[in-house]
């Protein structure tokens, strides 16, 4: 087996407004200590792939910040490691509009590489997956494209695209923005795909002057292509709002999900050498997750807080997502907050969200 | 040009810490486990990094693959340099005469040749087994101020411990006119830290007189620095008067570990200006349960309580079960507390299972001594460890020892 990976790191960009005005979807912190890339740039590297391809367009200061040489990913390599795809292109050519166009400005990268495979990754999933594995089942099915599929019951239909196969695991029709209901088997935005194949298909829709990946390649070719749907049944999330960021934050409180994401110790993620966390006389945390490099006097519950972050005495926090380096002080109650890193909350506010639309503070607001 | 080196630091590394008992059965001392995610050995590097000097040789000779597997190619320490940067050296072969490092100066004298690649002005001698914040080039610029051949860093200390250090006796313009080694009727209370800065060329040459003199314990303390003050050399103490403590001993590496806690510890880890760079432990952040109360403490990544914790210091991926209390203990990585156990004033290595229903040492007000768990050690449900016992094979389920 031979693949190499190709991160798109700004493609859902759109997903989380208030969390992306700064950074790219890949550079989006999650749970307490990572960052979204960190889950398909882990997944790859346990998976055997040592060349990743990272595609950004715009606003990716905080991921290049993030991914520094790739050494915390063992990417910081002689040979293939960690190469970074940023706009590239002369005179009339510009940022690209969409995954076809990002495609076609890598044809270099993929044309110099001798792999078999490329695995084609978005940043919006959650989740711990064996590439190796669906190569394998690429390889038996000789197929051309296997998407990568979880099977739930989906609510928000609209940033889901639902896949339909048979039973030898073919796919037969692939919809979007359907309103189906009950189980449906989404597509998890990771692709396995021959590279010469990609090759020629990108050099094809060039030539035809295709605009969407999706539509004009997929899904116009998916009974002359053989494109193969493969189950995988573990933990998977996808984040598509700030509500969805917030449950999924929230699931990791579930020592099951925390157990298949990180029980094996293989999500690497950059290392900011904070100090231990510092839980004062006062302190009382309760089915919490605590980063490291943070000193807690209040009370925490339900709630996840980020590297460095400090809630003074008195304060509670309860249903919250406090991010990096934010400073709590005194006396303070937060209910379903999200503080983006480097907010400064005053002593004895009282801040309230809920569940479904959590209050939000941007990078370094005080208040 | 000729490339060089200012000054390089020589990091004695070899000393097996004998009186670290069970804690030091398989590793070296400067590779014991302190502070939650540190090991004694990031304090030396992370000061000789932060002091701007980018070039150490770690001396080793116990036990020492935990050592050299932890710093690797130093890239936790920004010390991985294509000119410098931090390289093991472990005794080796040679023509004639191969041996063991016989004493810190002789282990010196075995690399000279390390430190003559980099063609420096000054070496800085550090040892392995201080818990300290030190800015290493502030005494170096003394050093060069004070026109002096070798300069110690000496700290104050209470009379009646004095006589457990090399006392030095010093002018008031700071030049030393005697050094007295552990002493029983000690005439000062500055005491040396075992940090020297010498100018090169003086030390290579009392170096190589050393190791030509048969009866020379080949120690910097006991022959190296008495022989260059007799012969009249230029020796400074350079006073040092923040945090430094010996984790030499079980009692001194918990009081160590203990000075973090609190609102204003006496030693503080979290210091931005001064950070301490380690290797991280690649886990999770740290979960408490519904039940879980920690005050008081210090949590490392990786961590799962689900039960109490007082006045204790737990390094990543230890698990303290639902019922289980640790107070006033330090338990390092990989420790499972199983449910109902109790861990009372004591260290606990690393990888240790203590199942449910143990009891681990004795309350600190009533205890005589803290009860030590050795590397990878299982105690069985029910058992008991007494206080003040260091344990190192497996206890069985309802025994006491």
């Amino acid at each position: 087996m031979s693949a190499v990976g190709v991160i798109f790191s700004n493609i859902h960009d759109e997903n989380i407004p208030e969390l992306s005005r700064q950074r790219t979807m890949g550079s989006v912190p999650f749970g307490g200590r990572y960052r979204l890339i960190d889950f398909a740039l882990s997944n790859l590297v346990n998976s055997g792939v040592t060349t990743v391809g990272i595609i950004t367009k715009n606003n990716y200061q905080s991921l290049l910040d993030h991914l520094g040489s790739g050494k915390d990913w063992d990417l910081a390599r002689k040979t293939g490691g960690l190469v970074l795809l940023p706009p590239f292109g002369a005179m009339d050519s510009g940022l690209y509009k969409n995954r076809l166009e990002a495609l076609k400005s890598i044809t270099g990268f993929l044309t110099r590489r001798n792999e078999d495979y490329v695995v084609l990754c978005d940043c919006d999933g959650v989740y711990r997956m064996d590439f190796s594995e669906i190569i394998d089942y690429h390889e038996s099915k000789q197929a051309d494209i296997t998407m990568v599929c979880h099977p739930e019951e989906l609510v928000n239909y609209a940033s889901y695209t639902v896949v339909h196969s048979d039973e030898s695991g073919r796919v037969t029709d692939i919809e979007f923005n359907t309103h189906s209901k009950g189980i449906s088997k989404y597509y998890t935005n990771i692709m396995v795909i021959g590279r010469k194949f990609l090759l020629n298909i990108i050099s094809d829709s060039i030539a035809h002057g295709f605009k969407s990946f999706r539509e004009d390649v997929i899904m116009k070719n998916v009974k002359s292509f053989k494109v193969y749907a493969y189950n995988f049944t573990g933990y998977h999330a996808t984040i598509d709002s700030l509500g969805s960021y917030f449950k999924h934050n929230m699931e990791l409180l579930n020592k099951s999900v925390r157990d298949e994401l990180f029980g094996a110790r293989d999500i690497y993620t950059k290392v900011r050498d904070s100090a231990p966390s510092k839980y004062g006389f006062s302190s009382l945390v309760k089915n919490s997750l605590v980063s490291d490099g943070c000193v807690v006097e209040g009370t925490v519950e339900n709630s996840i807080l980020f590297r460095g972050v400090k809630v003074g005495k008195g304060s509670v926090i309860k249903d919250s997502i406090i991010m990096q380096d934010t400073v709590i002080g005194e006396g303070v109650k937060l209910n379903c907050v999200i503080t983006d890193k480097n907010v400064v909350i005053r002593d004895n506010r009282i801040l309230s969200g809920c569940e479904i639309q959590p209050y939000f503070l941007a990078k370094g607001t005080m208040i | 040009m000729q490339r060089k080196k200012e000054c390089v630091a020589m990091l004695l590394a070899g000393g097996q810490g004998s009186r670290l008992y069970a804690l030091t059965n398989n590793i070296a001392k400067p590779a014991v486990p302190f502070g939650a995610k540190y090991r004694i050995i990031d304090f030396p590097l992370s000061n000789c990094i932060n002091s701007g000097i980018d070039t150490v040789g770690v001396l080793t000779q116990y036990q020492p693959l935990v050592l050299n597997e932890y710093i690797g190619n130093g890239q936790p320490w920004d010390l991985d340099r294509n000119f410098g940067g931090v390289h093991v050296l472990s005794p080796y072969q040679k023509k004639s005469k191969s041996a063991w490092y016989e004493g810190t100066a002789n282990a010196i004298y075995q690399n000279l040749n390390f430190i003559k690649m980099y063609n420096p002005e000054y070496v800085l001698i550090l040892s392995g087994d201080h818990i300290y914040k030190m800015d290493y080039s502030k005494m170096l610029r003394s050093h060069i101020e004070n026109k002096a051949d070798c300069t110690i860093a000496a700290i104050e200390v209470p009379l009646k411990e004095a006589s457990r250090f090399g006392i030095l006796n010093t002018n008031p313009d700071g030049s030393i006119y005697e050094f007295e080694e552990k002493p029983k009727q000690p005439k000062s209370t500055l005491a040396s830290m075992g940090v020297y800065i010498f100018s090169a060329d003086k030390m290579y040459k009392y170096l190589e007189a050393d190791d030509n003199d048969p009866d020379s314990s080949k120690d910097f303390g006991k022959n190296v620095l008495p022989a260059m003050l007799n012969a009249g050399e230029r020796m400074f103490a350079y006073r040092f008067d923040g945090y430094w403590k010996d984790v030499g001993t079980i009692s001194s590496l918990w009081e160590a570990n203990m000075d973090l806690l609190g609102e204003s510890p006496s030693f503080d880890v979290a210091d931005t200006a001064w950070k301490i760079h380690s290797r991280n432990p690649l886990a999770p952040p740290e979960y408490q349960g519904e039940n879980a109360v920690v005050t008081n403490s210090m949590l490392a990544l990786g961590c799962e309580v689900y039960g109490t914790v007082e006045n204790s210091v737990i390094s990543s991926n230890v698990v303290v079960e639902e019922g289980a209390t640790v107070k006033d203990s330090v338990i390092m990585s990989g420790t499972v507390i199983k449910k109902n156990a109790s861990v009372n004033y004591s260290i606990i290595d690393e990888d240790v299972i203590v199942e449910e229903g143990a009891v681990i040492g004795e309350d600190k007000a009533t205890a005589k001594g803290i009860a030590v768990l050795g590397r990878k050690i299982a105690v069985g449900e029910g058992a008991k460890v007494a206080a003040g016992s260091i344990i190192d094979k497996n206890i069985k389920s309802g025994e006491e020892a």
